[in-house]
Formats: C-alpha cells, structure tokens, sequence
C-alpha cells in the first residue's frame, strides 16, 4: 500500500477490522441475514476479542450459513439441521474457555430444534445464540415456520392459522439470563446489544428479525422490512462501554440503568416508551403477551439478570478445558485397576 | 448327561454341574440372595455364570436368575435348569409345568406342586411359616425372606457356609445392619433344611481350584472401567436399557478415581434424548475431548444423522451400542445381535464405521479404551458393539491387565507444530498417504489454526466446494482411510487345524460356541476350525480364514443373518461358503442349538 495512506487502526488485541472479515456472502442481495454478520464483525473487533477464542456454531439454513462470512480467524461448525445447541454444548464440555457464537434461523431452532433449543436455554453456556428470524425457511424456498404470526401471508397467498412460538418468552421462561429482541434494520442497537451480550458470560438468547427479501418481504408478511419499519417498537436507547474505555469510572449515566457484564465492561440501558424493568421476569412475559394482541414488535433487551453460574461450573470440572489434559490425568494409576480388582474377586 | 429319576436319585452324584434356576417377583429384592449364591460358588472354585431375565417392568412382574456351574468351565446358558426354586406364586404353576423331566423343584408348602409334577424331585418349604419364626419384624420380612432360600440350597447342595456368609458381605458391601439381617436368615433356612428334608437328589458342590485370580463383573462394568483407563473426558448419555448401567457406571468410577484436587477430570451429562447425547460428542470430539456415549438400537437409530455427519466431517468419538432386541422397543429386557448393518453403515449417504465386538469382560474393558484410541487415530466415530447378555449378566473373567500402551491421540497439530509449518496446512490433505488428514483444536492460539467444519462438500483446505472433483476425491480419502483400518482393527481370534469346515462367531455367542465345538467332536466326530470376529471392517485374517475352508458356518443371534450378509458383501466371492446358524428369541445361545443346526448341515452337505 502506499505510504501516505493512513494506518488503519487497530484494537486491544492488535487486530484490524480486516481481520474479523468472512469469506464473501452468498446469500441474496438485501437479506436481513447480511446486515447482521456486518454487526457481527464490528462487535468482536470492537470488542477486542481474539479470534482464536471465539468458536462459530449453526445449524442448517441460509442463516445458519452466515459463519463463513465472519471471523475466518475462528473456528466454525456448521452441523446439523436443529441440533447446534447439543454441539454447543460438547465444544463447551471439550473447553470452558471458548466463547461461543450460535447462530440458527427460526426454523432451525423453533421447528426441527425446539427440543434442543429449550434444552439449551437451561443450561447456560458461554455462548451468543442468535435466531435469525424471518418465518420462514429461506433456504428450501420460503416455506412458513413456527415463529410465522398467526395470520400472516406466504408470497402465494396461504395464510397460517396456527399461533407463533414467542422464542424470547421461551428463553425468559426457562432461565436465560440475557434476552433481547432486535431488528436487523436497526443496526445501531444491534450491535450495542451483540456488544454487550459478547461481554455477558452466559447464555445471551438474540431474536433478531430478519427479512427475507426472497420469501417473505411482501405485503402481508408481519416480518418484512416495510412491516419492521412500521411496527418496530424500540423501547431502549442502549449503551455499550467496554471496560477498557478510559472514561468507563468518571462516566455520568443518568437515568439510565446500568449492569455490569461477565468481562467487566458495562450495557446502559434508557428506557425510551415506558419505563420498563429489563431485570422482571414476569415484566418480561407481560411485555411480550401484550404486544402479540397489539402487533408492534417491541425490541430491545427483553431481560438481563446478573450473571449466575454456568453449566460447566455446576459440573465441578477442572478449570483448565478437559481437551487439554494429557494421559499423566487422563489414566488413574495402576493401584486403582488393583482396588477395583480386589473388590470383585 | 442322564436324567436323575425321581425314584432313583442316590445311586450316583453329580459334582459341581448344575443349573438352577430361581424364579421370583421383580422388585422383591430377590437379587441380593441370588448373588449371594452365585458368589458362593463362584468362591468356593467352581466356574460359573449368572444371567439375569427380567420383565421391563419395576415390580411386581416375574423374573428370573439362572446359574450355570460347571467344573469343565462350560458357562453358557443351558435350555433346561436341574434345580427350580418357585418363589413367585404367580409363575409357579408355569414354572414347575417347564421343569424337565427329573428337574428338582423348591417351592413354598402351600403350593403342592408334587401333585402336579410327580416325574420330579420336590422339596416343599414352608417359607411363610418360617420367616415369620426367622424374622420377627413384619415389616422386614419381605427383605429376609429370599434369604431362606439361599440357605436351604446351600444345605441341599453342600455349599461352603462360611464363603456364603462371605458373600452375603461382600454383596451387601459391609453394611452391617443388612448383613444382621440377612446372615440368620440363611443360617435358619440352612439348619431348618438340615433338620427337615431328606436329601433325594444327586447334585452337590465342592470345592475346587477353578477361579484363581478370576473376578465376577457385569461387561457394562468392564466396559466403563476400559473407558475410565483409556482416559474418556466427557460423557453424554440417555438412559435405555440395556445400556444405561454402563453410564452409571462410569460415572459412579470418574466420581471416585478421576478427581484433581476436588475437581473433575470430566464432565458426565445426561442429555434431553439421543440425538443430543450424540451432538454433544460431535462437539467435544471436535474440539478434542475423548468422547463417549451408550445406548442401544432406538437411541442408534435417533443418532444416525450426527453419525453421517461425524463420518464425514471427520470428528472422533465412541458409541457403545448394549443391543437389545427387535426394533422399536422390541424385547427391551432381551438380547439380540440385530443391530449389526445398522452400525457397520450407519446414516445415509456412503458410510461405513469402525466397530469392535468384544466377547468377554476382558476384551470389554481392553476395547473401551482401545475404541477411544481408533476414534482419535481415524478421526471418525467408532463404536463398541455389546449385548445385553454381556453388558447386564454377571461373567467370571481373568482380572483386567493395566494398560501400559500410551494413548493415541492421533494427527493433532498444536501451535509449535504450526509454527514450524508456516502456518501451511489443510485439514483433509492426505499428507502421508493413508487418508487420515491432520486436524486442530479449537482454541489452539495460532492465526491459522481455524478451519471450516462442514456437512457439505469440501476442498483440502476445507473450503466449501461442489465440484464433483473435490467430492469424488474426498470419499476416495475416507474409502483409503477405511482401507488403513483393516490393518489396526482388533484382529479375530482364530483357531485353525486344516479341518474342512469353519465357524465364524462373535461377541456373547463364544461360551455356546465353545461348548458346542466340544460337543461336536465328542459327540458327533465333526471338527470345526474357529474364527471369532473382532472387529468391522474384516482384517486380511477373516478373508484367509473363508478362502482357506469349504464351508463356513455363521453363528449370529438375528433372524436374517446379518454378519453372513455382511461377509458377503465384503467379501463376495466366498458367499457361496457360508451358512447361517440362527438363533432369534431373546435369549442367549445355547451349545445344543449350535450343535443341532451345524450336525442337520452337515450330514445335508
Ligand atoms: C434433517 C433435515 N431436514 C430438512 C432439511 C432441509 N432444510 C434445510 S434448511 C431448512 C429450513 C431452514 O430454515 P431457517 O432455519 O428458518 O433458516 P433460513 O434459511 O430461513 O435462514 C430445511 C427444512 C435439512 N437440511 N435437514
Ligand atoms: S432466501 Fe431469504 S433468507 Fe435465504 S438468502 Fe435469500 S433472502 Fe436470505
Ligand atoms: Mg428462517
């Protein structure tokens, strides 16, 4: 490059932008999916985070494809249909030390993977899970899955009938310490909240509605950008100060409510409609009830508790991950085989 | 061996060659007074087996136990029992209707089976009246009184007292109020028995030197120790039986010997259902943890996509598939050699698996740890094929040898490797030829570390790929990697004389086989050559042994002769050599079916 060109600049962990980057997308031009994977990037190079600690995990979809077009630096598994979090899951048994970014469609997660999907939300790993929500399955041609809203349009005109699967309801519900509901259109509050749900150590459950500009972005189709521009409710103006920030001690927050996250640094959240309590859970349930009557989509952080102890703390394993323990731990001695020997002889 | 008549019984004595059999109530606590028998025997010297068969049921629904000792070592199961001991009202009837011919039967007074059976040899007990005289606590009766009989057939048939008082606390592992309890309740259904019945059969046990250094263990014990030792790290499991003793076993054994200062060395995780358990080891494997679950055919057919997965994306881990029988939910409770086509190829696509068979505990406890090295050695998933009769019945076995071979962990690249190669590698080259690629951890702190893990097509360098090119050569990788495996599978067990005539075996069908290839030669003149399979794929061994006999038998617990359609299809131009000798009804093999199936084959060849 010529000299004169200014350096670009660099983050805590001496990386460039650059170096977060995916291989080229080859989803359809305009797909929500797209603007999200943007986000995705400048969050971890924000964040500083080293590529070589952060694992990508999906299942099947055009959403769960999106990992190959983020943080090349990282591993990645793109497993199978609906079954992400059981893989999830093992990497973080194999080593506690990764941080992890799930990502999935809702069909992926709220049809073929509900049952793991709950499961997972039990159990709180160290891991981002992203449902990339359009209510629809992109990838074998557009048709409805169960986060689809009752009423609501297929491009040929059928209608579904049947009541949709509020997945942030299902994640308050069975635990998940850190919910949000976003709108890929809103690239500002989502990448302050996949900001601050990277620095969250636990399981962070993102909704993030986004378009499919193929199958579902007509009239009609209650998850379309036209729909979204018009029906979005942004309850928060959401804040993210990494902890390495020098003003993060003098900072004046105001009324806005402050938590401090797993790696130090701090989400602000300020409440923009109502006063809303991101730390009730019941509060949660009833915004959420309430808004499938009114059909506005309110979005921002839908619940945050404080951190609580993960799944690989409450299985009392070593602190060094399991994949790095060598034959001399691995292989109790032979005066072990001996005592079990003696007692069943 | 000639019927004892009933009228007749003391002209001889049958030392140390029995089968009794006892039939009591599920849930009526019957197992800690048949253990106790068994152990007796087994420590007084005498060979011996012991197989549960039991309802899937919790309580209330018949079961039964039956021992085999025998002084030649002869320790299958065997179609009739000498001795019957009726504890179950409910079955007695059926149970006494069953008895051969000659059979002693043990039952409570009350139920006259000597009307009944007068072709047998009774001894009628009155349980009721004397646990209430044994016991005088009401509420504990119900625990003491399989104890009574315990102690009426170790008068009958002169067992050692002291090794049955022994038993009773190894069994009830030195809990000194049960051990109070049960102990009289031997002893004065022993001295009741000695004062009452007149001895009116010929079998007796005595002492002899048949088990040194011997061990009594369940294969799903043996199994979970050979994994405990070959250094397994995360376990995922759901429960199925028969398979789920050995989850609970290991982890019983991780609990106690793999802890670092008050840490675990491992992680034991009951999963929401198969699919998971399996995700779980597709994600530890990955990221280079030594992985393993158990289960049986349900749970392997749930498993089957993450298997194909696993298969193609390279990814180590170990399945144990405690097979039962029939599909669906079968016979849960029964054995079976059914699942063999459907692990060797397992999921869709082109897939085939490492599998090993082991047919002892020893080989059990040697394969854990042996399958956890072939998973990480070939990056794929391997599984342990065992059986219900292995991995839930209790089996003498020469005490497990240490394992001093250091793990395998197979083509890892850490970050001084890394380091040294620029940073230049691809996961799927095959760099040296034998189709294993090298791989990386996640979490290996080196830029270039990372790769793409995928189910769809891909390059070396595990790009994303469709060319027909770069798929095409990748299956011919894995197809090489499968060639390479022929030559490190366990090798099968052969015992070649130049006969004519072969048998093929595996697994839990040996103790029948070895029984029946005895009585072959002594009973009919036929002598057999032996080959006993190890292992999937078939090592060159299997193919010499075909291509150097006539004919060769395939003995297998199935109904369509899975392991002979398996030979033939590998190995096709020896099809017209093999004939099945089929054994399908739940339970185990005996040596008189073998006998019979190969003597009919014979004299129509
Ligand atoms: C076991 C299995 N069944 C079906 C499919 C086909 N399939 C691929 S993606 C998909 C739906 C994906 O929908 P979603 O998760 O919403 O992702 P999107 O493409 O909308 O982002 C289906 C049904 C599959 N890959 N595997
Ligand atoms: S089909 Fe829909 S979801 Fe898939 S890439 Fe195209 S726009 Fe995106
Ligand atoms: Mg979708």
């Amino acid at each position: 490059m010529a000299g004169t060109a200014e350096a670009p600049s660099t983050n805590k962990v001496g990386l460039q932008k650059k170096d977060y980057a995916g291989s080229k997308s080859t989803l359809c031009i305009g797909c929500g999916h797209d603007l999200i994977t943007a986000r995705i990037i400048d969050a971890a190079f924000d964040n500083s985070i080293k590529p070589e600690n952060l694992v990508k995990l999906s299942g099947i979809g055009c959403s769960s494809k999106t990992p190959a077009y983020f943080v090349s630096r990282s591993f990645s598994f793109n497993s199978v249909h609906g079954r992400m979090p059981s893989v999830a899951t093992g990497t973080a048994l194999a080593n506690r030390n990764l941080k992890m970014i799930g990502v999935s469609g809702d069909g992926d997660t709220a049809n073929i993977g509900m049952g793991q999907f709950v499961h997972v939300m039990r159990r709180n790993l160290n891991m981002v899970y992203i449902v990339e929500n359009n209510g629809v399955y992109g990838l074998t041609k557009g048709q409805f899955s169960a986060t689809a809203d009752k009423g609501s349009k297929l491009k040929h005109g059928q209608v579904n009938h049947m009541h949709a699967i509020d997945l942030c309801a299902l994640a308050v519900e069975l635990g998940c310490g850190f919910v949000a509901r976003l709108f890929a259109g809103n690239t500002k509050m989502m990448k302050q909240v996949l900001q601050s749900a990277l620095a969250y150590k636990g399981t962070a459950f993102l909704d993030i509605i986004s378009p499919c500009v193929t199958f579902n972005n007509h009239e009609g189709s209650t998850k379309s950008f036209p729909w979204m521009k018009s029906n979005e409710l942004a309850m928060q103006d959401i804040g993210f100060v990494p902890a390495y920030d020098p003003h993060y001690e003098e900072m004046d927050h105001g009324d806005e409510r402050v938590i401090k996250l797993g790696d130090g640094s701090k989400i602000t959240i300020k409440a923009l409609d109502k006063d809303y309590d991101p730390a009730s859970r019941t509060g949660a349930l009833q915004l959420l009830a309430e808004h499938h009557e009114s059909g506005k989509v309110p979005t921002g952080v839908i619940y945050l508790a404080g951190e609580t102890p993960r799944f690989v703390d409450h299985l009392g394993m070593v602190d060094v991950p399991l994949s790095s323990l060598k034959e001399d731990v691995l292989r109790p001695s032979k005066s072990v085989l001996d005592e079990v020997m003696d007692s069943l002889a | 061996m000639a019927t004892a008549q009933a009228a007749e019984p003391q002209t001889r004595t049958i030392v140390n060659d029995l089968v009794l059999h006892v039939a009591t109530a599920n849930g009526s606590g019957s197992q800690t007074s048949n253990m106790v028998l068994l152990r007796s025997l087994f420590q007084m010297g005498i060979p011996i087996s012991g197989k549960n068969l039991f309802p899937s049921n919790i309580q209330g629904l018949p079961t039964w136990f039956t021992i085999r000792a025998n002084k030649d070592g002869w320790i299958a199961r065997k179609q009739d029992a000498d001795i019957v001991v009726c504890m179950n009202p409910d079955t007695s009837d059926e149970d006494a209707e069953t008895a051969r011919k000659g059979a002693i039967l043990i039952y409570e007074e009350t139920l006259n089976l000597a009307d009944k059976r007068p072709d047998c040899i009774h001894y009628a007990v009155p349980f009721k009246k004397l646990i209430a005289e044994a016991c005088p606590d009401v509420r504990l009766r119900k625990l003491v009184i399989n104890m009574l009989y315990v102690g009426v057939c170790a008068q009958l048939f002169n067992f050692d007292m002291e090794e049955v008082r022994k038993a009773i606390s190894t069994q009830l592992a030195g809990k000194q109020k049960a051990i109070d309890l049960n102990v009289p309740a031997v002893e004065f259904g022993y001295k009741w028995a000695a004062e009452n019945l007149k001895k009116a059969d010929p079998y007796r046990v005595e002492r002899m030197d048949g088990n040194k250094g011997k061990i009594i263990i369940e294969g799903n014990a043996a199994t979970a120790l050979g994994l405990m030792f070959g250094g397994v790290s995360v376990v995922t499991w759901y429960p199925i039986t028969p398979s789920s003793s050995l989850c609970e076993y290991l982890d019983e054994y991780l609990n106690k010997y793999r802890i670092q200062d008050g840490k675990r060395t491992f992680a034991v995780v009951q999963a929401e259902d198969e699919i998971a358990a399996v995700g779980m080891l597709a994600g530890a494997g990955w990221a280079g943890a030594r992985a393993f679950t158990s289960t049986s055919g349900p749970g392997i057919s749930l498993m089957n996509e993450i298997i194909g997965l696993a298969y193609f994306a390279e990814i180590p881990f170990v399945i144990c598939n405690v097979a039962r029988t029939g599909p669906s939910t079968g016979l849960p409770t029964r054995t079976m050699q059914g699942d063999l086509i459907s692990l060797f190829y397992a999921s869709h696509g082109d897939t085939k698996h490492i599998v090993v068979i082991p047919s002892t505990p020893k080989e059990a406890f040697e394969m854990g740890g042996e399958a956890l090295n072939l998973a990480e050695e070939f990056q794929t998933p391997v599984f342990i094929l065992s059986d219900l009769d292995l991995g839930m019945n209790y089996w003498m076995s020469d005490r497990f040898d240490y394992p001093t071979e250091p793990f395998r962990r197979g083509k890892v690249l850490d970050k001084e490797a890394l380091d040294k190669l620029n940073g230049q590698w691809g996961r799927y080259r095959d760099v040296d030829g034998d189709g294993i690629a090298y791989r990386t951890y996640p979490g290996t702190d080196h830029p270039k570390a990372a790769y793409f893990t995928r189910g769809t097509g891909h390059t070396p360098d595990a790009a994303y790929s469709e060319k027909p090119e770069h798929w095409k050569s990748n299956m011919d990788r894995l197809a090489r990697k499968f060639e390479t495996a022929k030559t490190r599978v366990p090798k099968p067990e052969i015992h070649s004389n130049g006969h004519a005539a072969g048998l093929i075996y595996f697994g839990t069908t040996t103790e029948a086989v070895r029984e029946a290839l005895s009585a072959l030669d002594h009973q009919h003149g036929l002598k057999l050559d032996l080959c006993r399979l190890r292992a999937f794929p078939f090592t060159q061994e299997v193919e010499d042994f075909l291509h150097s006999h006539e004919r060769v038998y395939v003995v297998e617990l199935n109904r369509d002769g899975q392991m002979r359609m398996t030979l033939n299809a590998e190995l096709p131009r020896f099809a017209g050599k093999l004939r099945s000798v089929l054994h399908y009804d739940g339970m185990p093999l005996t040596a008189d079916n073998v006998v019979q199936q190969v003597v009919s084959m014979e004299r129509e060849k």
